[in-house]
């Protein structure tokens, strides 16, 4: 808490250097809409439902054990069977070091290892410990960013699995109280 | 109807990136209402995306999972015009799906 | 004789007292207030301020812009995209009731009507609109209303801010009346608008940085993290009134239109950012 406050009277004081070059105007995306983009859509039936529609995954492959964990370690055994991560930097997690809103603060990893098969993004002090995870087909990247909710400041982990073997990286990402409501 | 699922697929250099955006509120169950009540969790359980039908990306969720979820992820393979499909389940056993194409 | 000089001193002392203090006029406030900030943060060009808080923190700043690759307002748009262009029951729609079919309108808003002499936001435009069809109102401050200001919003992207005042005594009136609601303190806590967006824009509020008043209503109508979904300026303002505990006015209140003309016109020559995204 105290480190907290010191860095924010640290920041009151300064204007702050941005030392990116800034765009004219914010920087923003067009957003693209929906289905098979806007020619397509108009031609679409009124339901929205494209013509072969997507199975419903099964929930049953939900594993709930792992969600109602309170400790990393028990969500860790409960979704890959072991809690034993061998930490590297060859797993990489982007998070920010203060979260400006707690209830959506963007995370994503990232893995230069070969044959992962799965990610997963733990947080230590939230009630329950898994946030999300990841069952990742061959071809597929474990680059993956997600948007979590972190209930405190609280150490984050990312890890993969690859190969029978848990690689990780951790953060401490600090989530404060906003004060304009 | 207005979309529920929004998806932005591109490929290049032989690499399909997929980013998505979900209208769920996510609710996990530890959030008290107006009326001083807490507000049942209603959260996506698994989601997945295919391409072409198949399995590119399967993802279990919670409710640490922020309200409308977003994901960006990336996968080999992938041509302008292929399917890529997208579909939930929630613990309420409710569902959704969708198909875009990759730009 | 010491009496009559007296007198004549005292009637030229009254006489200088009672002129009333002379009215700048909203385009030489404008031309101060925009001075005050660009004085205050040399750093930032004029159309930087749309950024509000994220000119002063890197850390949120690009949680921001993670947040904008896939913008959270995105359902809010593609919703009011699809309302705006359902037809009423009596066969007309939005783009009817609006200059260019409602598109790329948002950066004249608000507007002052000289029929009413009253200003008028986009959200009570489209009220009125759906008064002249036979539809009931909508809430001004989230929901369907705040959906289709978010897409009418979304086709004046970049266009720059143009809030006129007609030199009619009412709107000028107006006008005044929303300055003087910015710079009154209210509430418990006994602030004012400029209290937070003034005196400590840049400065920080717990951990959030506070925007500066220049600039703030061009994101609107904004996606924050703390509601879940999008919202008007209006409902920000019963928001800020709340925070400062003093009690809200109602969204279509003379307070509110009136702030939001003055606040709006403040910001002419910069760019609409909205809809926005915010902590």
């Amino acid at each position: 808490m105290k480190t907290e406050l010191r860095r924010s009277r640290q920041e009151m004081g300064k204007h702050t250097m941005m030392t990116e070059p800034r765009k004219t105007g914010p920087a923003r995306r067009t957003v693209l809409l929906g289905a098979a983009g806007a020619a397509a859509a108009l031609a679409m039936p009124r339901s929205g439902l494209a013509a072969a529609s997507v199975p419903a995954p099964k929930a049953s492959l939900w594993p709930e054990a792992a969600f109602k964990a309170t400790v990393p370690d028990a969500a860790l055994k409960a979704l890959w069977g072991s809690s034993t991560l061998v930490s590297t930097d060859q797993v990489k997690m982007e998070a920010p070091d203060i979260a400006e809103n707690g209830a959506v603060v963007p995370i994503s990893v990232d893995a230069n290892e070969t044959a992962i098969t799965g990610a997963a993004l733990l947080a230590r002090h939230n009630p329950y410990s898994l946030a999300c995870a990841y069952e990742i087909p061959e071809g597929t990247s474990p680059a993956i960013s997600s948007r979590l909710k972190l209930a405190r400041t609280t150490e984050v982990v990312a890890a993969v699995k690859a190969g029978g073997k848990l690689y990780a990286t951790s953060k401490q990402v600090k989530v404060t109280l906003g004060g304009c409501g | 109807m207005a979309h529920q699922i929004l998806v932005h697929a591109t490929t290049s250099g032989g690499v399909t990136t997929v980013e998505a955006l979900i209208k769920h509120p996510m609710d996990s169950g530890f959030v008290k209402g107006k009326d001083g009540k807490l507000i049942p969790p209603h959260y996506i359980e698994v989601v997945e995306f295919t391409h072409k039908g198949k399995l590119v990306l399967r993802g279990f969720w919670g409710p640490a999972v922020s309200k409308n979820p977003f994901i960006r992820f990336s996968f080999k393979g992938g041509a302008s015009g292929d399917p890529i499909g997208v579909s939930w389940v929630d613990n309420k056993g409710e569902t959704a799906n969708m198909s875009a194409s990759i730009m | 004789m010491q009496r009559t000089s007296a007198m004549i001193v005292a009637l030229a002392m009254l006489t200088l007292g009672a002129a009333p203090l002379a009215k700048a006029g909203p385009a030489a406030d404008l031309k101060a207030f925009q001075a005050y900030f660009q004085t205050r943060f040399p750093t930032l060009a004029l159309q930087d301020y749309v950024d509000g808080p994220y000119n002063f923190s890197a850390n949120d700043r690009a949680q921001w812009k993670q947040i904008l690759e896939f913008p959270p307002y995105s359902f809010a748009v593609d919703a009011g995209k699809t309302a705006f262009g359902t037809k009423f029951p009596d066969g007309a729609d939005y783009a009817s009731c609006f200059p260019l079919g409602g598109i790329g309108i948002a950066q004249d808003y608000p507007k002052f009507d000289e029929k009413t002499g009253k200003v008028v936001t986009i959200g009570i435009a489209i009220n009125e609109c759906r008064k002249r069809h036979g539809l009931k109102p909508l809430s001004l401050t989230k929901g369907e209303l705040a959906d289709i200001v978010a897409y009418m919003t979304s086709t004046s992207d970049g266009k720059l801010i143009h809030v006129v005042i007609p030199n009619d005594k009412r709107a000028i009136a107006a006008y005044e009346a929303g300055k003087e609601y910015f710079y009154s303190r209210r509430g418990q806590l006994n602030f004012s608008c400029a209290s937070c967006h003034v005196q400590a824009a840049g400065k920080r509020l717990r951990g959030q940085y506070l925007a500066p008043a220049l600039g703030i209503t061009a994101s609107f109508p904004v996606y924050r993290s703390k509601w879940g979904d999008v919202g008007t300026l209006v409902r920000r303002f019963i928001g800020c009134n709340r925070k400062v505990r003093s009690v809200p006015a109602k969204p279509d209140s003379a307070a509110y239109r009136d702030l939001a003309y003055f606040l709006t016109y403040m910001s002419n020559g910069l760019p609409i950012a909205g809809p926005g995204a915010r902590s």
